[in-house]
């Protein structure tokens, strides 16, 4: 596996144009030769191979050859028509060549000698006839239930892949998992090159793929399992750019919703395409200071999704109502959605993709997650972490700003709760309710913003019917255990 | 004299177990078939797009295009006994019984 660390000028790399997927594998399967795809029914092999021929004869200029063993020209044209391909244009085009292999046993009788010569032939042919690049291999272990000897046809396998490489073709070999190994029938002994396995899994009814490069020689390449999703628009692998830290960071700013906490904000409110974490105790205003937050976007005319981890749509609508922020109206404009779910309806990925999934259907320019916490219950802290770090690295990359909630139990420290989610975001605010002379007062403050000055007080806020509006500065302290007191504003890279 | 069987022998080049399975498949037909078979060997190494048709793999192949149903027989032809059984000349037990 060392070779795998160490990358070498020398390969080329064929782009999939699917999704995330040349991210992982740092831009494409390796040039001109096999890379081996596997799975369990179902897992979407044929459906990757697909996109990687489709992608490659639209965008990149490299027609294909799909040697099909399992289905003919127009089952498979009917099977991905839903991901939006056209098969039997881009036959026509002569960008696409489908050959469908069938072999039955039953009405083959073998005595002496033989090759495959005839495969050969025929994928030669095929490749000749339209001047292809790229050729898919789609279930060749059909094979070797065709033909009873399977000692001339792992000689033959083997010979063919040679061939392949000969020739200069970028193929994927879709193969099904064995047992114990990648593919039943051993291939991965002869493809070396590349290895991509695909996996369908349900848990607790929840269904979730995911996509893994198992190896890729003399290429680095992402080696954790990603969650892959199949839709209209094709196969997406999740993140879409999990392996770069390039986001633009734009120095525009938005407002928070509330000119005084813009104020404590280096007067000017968050970046666009941050995050912002708001956490704090149960009823001390997280949700109205975001649906603050969405209001001043919407009436900036942006658009903004809202993510609902513990209410529905219409209870928080009619609470902001009568807490006196009017959202409605933005919802009857088109400008603000609402997506409601149980977190302990699906799991972690399955969230992901769905936020994935809204957040490309309606393109915002904001998104709130109210409250994060809640997706805490589905799964591990680690794995939590690990799916908030995509989503932000995906919102980020769309320029979205993104705001989370975050409930705090009262008994913990906020920053032992929210350590783990913290580092991942570019401001924090802290809400609480403190009893002071037998008066409960709610309290705000920055505990950290990237990149700006912002004040160190202590603020006080009340529930007005318009909304929340904050008191004057008046030198309060913050509430023991929630952070270190300090003084002034300062600023911080 | 009628042609009741219709026989395709698909080849790739002038190779040795080409050869051998054009002379096996003459040499059975004249024994058993006498006056009632057409052969047509077919090389797909000058005629590559012929083999999509028949869905050609193995080389050599030999398709009995008739009577009905098609039946394909691949492999060099050396096996008489498998070749007839193949061709339904021989029932199928037979051979079993005969080892």
């Amino acid at each position: 596996m060392a070779n795998n660390s160490v990358a070498s000028p020398e390969v080329q790399k064929a782009p999939t144009g699917v999704p995330g997927l040349d991210d992982i594998t740092h831009g494409g399967l390796p040039k001109g030769r096999p890379t081996l795809v596997s799975g369990g029914p179902g897992s979407g092999k044929t459906l990757l191979g697909v996109s990687f021929l489709v992608n490659g004869a639209q965008q990149f200029d490299e027609p294909g050859v799909l040697l099909s063993f399992e289905e003919n020209a127009d089952e498979l044209a009917e099977d991905v028509r839903s991901l939006g391909y056209d098969l039997h244009k881009l036959v026509e085009q002569k960008k696409l060549l489908v050959d469908y292999v069938h072999v039955d046993r039953s009405e083959i009788e073998e005595t002496g000698e033989y090759d495959l010569e005839g495969l050969f032939v025929r994928l030669g042919h095929a490749i000749d006839e339209i001047g292809a690049k790229r050729v898919m291999l789609d279930t060749i272990e059909t094979l070797f239930g065709g033909l009873a000897d399977s000692g001339i046809l792992r000689a033959e396998l083997r010979r063919l892949f040679r061939w392949l490489r000969d020739r200069k073709i970028t193929a994927i070999v879709t193969a099904e998992r064995g047992e114990q190994t990648f593919t039943r029938q051993g291939l991965e002994e002869y493809i070396t090159d590349a290895v991509i396995a695909l996996d369908h899994r349900v848990h607790e009814q929840i269904s979730t793929r995911r996509i893994r490069v198992v190896k890729y020689r003399g290429s680095t390449h992402g080696t954790n399992e990603y969650p892959f999703l199949i839709d209209r628009d094709g196969i997406t692998v999740l993140p879409v750019t999990s392996m770069l830290l390039e986001h633009e960071a734009p120095s525009e700013r938005v407002s928070s919703g509330l000119p005084a906490l813009d104020e404590m904000l280096g007067g000017k409110g968050f970046y666009r395409a941050s995050t912002v974490l708001l956490s704090g105790t149960a009823g001390t205003g997280k949700t109205t200071l975001s649906a603050h937050f969405v209001n001043a976007a919407c009436a900036r005319g942006e658009r903004c999704l809202y993510f609902l981890f513990e209410e529905s749509p219409q209870q928080m609508v009619r609470n902001m109502k009568s807490a006196g922020v009017d959202v409605q109206r933005w919802v009857e404009k088109g400008l603000l959605q609402f997506h409601a779910d149980r977190p302990s309806r699906f799991g972690l990925e399955s969230h992901l993709l769905q936020m994935h999934q809204a957040v490309e259907v309606f393109d915002p320019d904001v998104v709130v997650m109210d409250p994060i916490t809640n997706l805490m219950a589905v799964g591990t802290h680690t794995d939590v972490r690990a799916m908030l770090t995509r989503v932000i690295d995906f919102l980020k990359t769309r320029g979205i700003t993104a705001l989370f909630t975050s409930l705090t139990s009262s008994t913990q420290s906020l920053e032992h709760t929210e350590s783990m989610i913290s580092s991942l975001m570019d401001t924090w605010i802290l809400v609480a309710v403190a009893e002071k002379e037998r008066q409960r007062g709610r309290l705000i403050y920055v505990l950290k913003s990237r990149g700006m000055p912002h004040s160190d007080e202590v603020r006080s806020f009340r529930f007005t019917d318009r909304g929340i509006e904050l008191l004057p500065a008046a030198g309060t302290r913050a509430p023991a255990g929630t952070a270190k007191p300090r003084r002034g504003a300062r600023r911080k890279s | 004299m009628t042609t009741e069987y219709e026989l395709r022998l698909y080849v790739a080049g002038r190779t040795p177990k080409a050869a051998r399975a054009v002379a096996n498949l003459r040499k059975i037909c004249e024994e058993h078939l006498r006056g009632r078979y057409r052969i047509e060997v077919v090389d797909l190494a000058e005629n590559p797009a012929l083999g999509r048709g028949d869905q050609i793999l193995a080389l050599p192949t030999l398709v009995r295009r008739l009577p009905a149903p098609i039946k394909k027989i691949i492999g060099d032809l050396s096996n008489t006994e498998r070749v007839l059984i193949g061709l339904d000349l021989r029932a199928r037990r037979a051979l079993r019984a005969t080892g």
